[in-house]
């Protein structure tokens, strides 16, 4: 498993393709995504990354945090999450991951936070077909009917789908496929939609159903490295 | 300009389409690229143009209405379709509405539009 990214959900748009095929895409955004800190067998009993992105600024920083920053010599960042990887799919601390992380046509699971739609309705929520629009029924063509039974069982069963909170739920979009990726902007064309809202953050990983393609950069794609790599590519591979 | 409108201002400029200047009531006719099988070809497709949705930018689209063997037909083109070999204006037409849906009703003679004689290009 190698580490996944932190991007920005810009919006969406489509492109044109060659052969008159038009694509809608999501644009993710890099930025400033930097190795912040570690995770080791021997400190922590497992191994991960801990990704940053984002600006925050100094003074919104809580001291804690800005010690934490300081350790890794990187500017406060506004959004941290942490990738597990294997032993050797460690990054260095302060490194900077390019979009190049991803190949084009490579599927990839999005995870996002979706967008909230506050206390909603059956029909909304569960796609209920709410009740009829005339033959006695009053005021609740949008109900959700009956419950359940009778005296027995006499209760309303666990987990019946009801009205309540929708949305704003972390949700994850398995399989997207990678349409365009562009280093000097940190820019990632993800085929249709992604969840959350745009100026969101959502984590990019690859797509656990499907096999990795050939190539893809381990552990990552560095942003510094990435003059160096080019020559030294055939022996890493 | 934020960072979607600047991406497709870029690919509209990448994609160098030379787009004439027409609006809803204009008859056009657009040379659409077929593939068959291996080979392809320019098919022309001529008509009223009765909309334009999402103006001129990556979304935008018009709709050209024709009537072939009695039957009235309507085609939708993005803009800037890939697929679209060339836009050609046969004739400007006089009209005080932005869509010309109400044409759908209508046959012959009281589907007629005037013709604009006093057609003048925008200064670009």
């Amino acid at each position: 498993m190698r580490s996944g990214i932190i991007a920005k959900k810009v919006g969406m748009t489509r492109l044109f393709l060659e052969d008159g095929k038009q694509v809608p895409v999501t644009v993710l955004q890099l930025d400033g995504l930097q190795v912040t800190a570690q995770r080791t067998e021997e400190k922590d009993g497992y191994t991960a990354v801990q990704l940053g992105a984002g600006s925050a600024k100094v003074k919104r920083v809580s001291k804690a945090m800005r010690g934490h920053f300081a350790a890794a010599k990187v500017e406060p960042k506004r959004k941290l999450v942490e990738f597990r990887v294997p032993a050797d799919g460690l990054i260095e601390v302060g490194a900077e991951i390019s979009a190049e992380h991803f190949l084009e046509g490579q599927k990839v699971d999005v995870t996002g936070t979706s967008i909230g739609k506050g206390f909603a309705g059956a029909m909304k929520r569960w796609n209920f077909g709410g009740l009829r629009a005339s033959h006695g029924v009053s005021i609740s063509h949008r109900s959700h009917g009956s419950t359940g039974q009778c005296q027995d069982p006499g209760k309303v069963f666990k987990g019946k789908k009801m009205a309540g909170h929708m949305g704003a739920a972390r949700v994850t979009t398995q399989n997207l496929e990678v349409v365009k990726t562009d280093a000097d902007r940190g820019l990632i064309m993800i085929k249709g939609a992604v969840p959350g809202s745009k100026g969101g953050w959502v984590t990019v990983k690859d797509a656990v159903k499907k096999k990795a393609p050939e190539g893809l950069p381990y552990p990552a794609a560095l942003k510094s490295a990435a003059a160096e790599e080019v020559s030294a590519e055939g022996g890493e591979a | 300009m934020d960072l979607i409108a600047q991406l497709e201002a870029e690919q509209v400029a990448a994609l160098g389409k030379d787009i004439p200047d027409f609006k809803a009531g204009d008859t056009i006719r657009v040379g659409y690229k077929v593939t068959e099988g291996s080979r392809s070809r320019v098919q022309n497709y001529e008509g009223v143009c009765i909309s334009r949705k999402n103006g001129s930018g990556i979304a935008g689209s018009f709709t050209v209405r024709k009537i072939s063997f009695g039957e009235g037909v309507e085609r939708v083109f993005p803009l800037h379709s890939t697929n679209i070999d060339s836009i050609t204006v046969v004739r400007r037409g006089r009209v005080r509405r932005a869509k010309l849906y109400y044409l759908r009703s209508r046959r012959g003679k009281s589907a007629r539009i005037a013709e604009d004689t006093t057609y003048k290009a925008k200064k670009a």
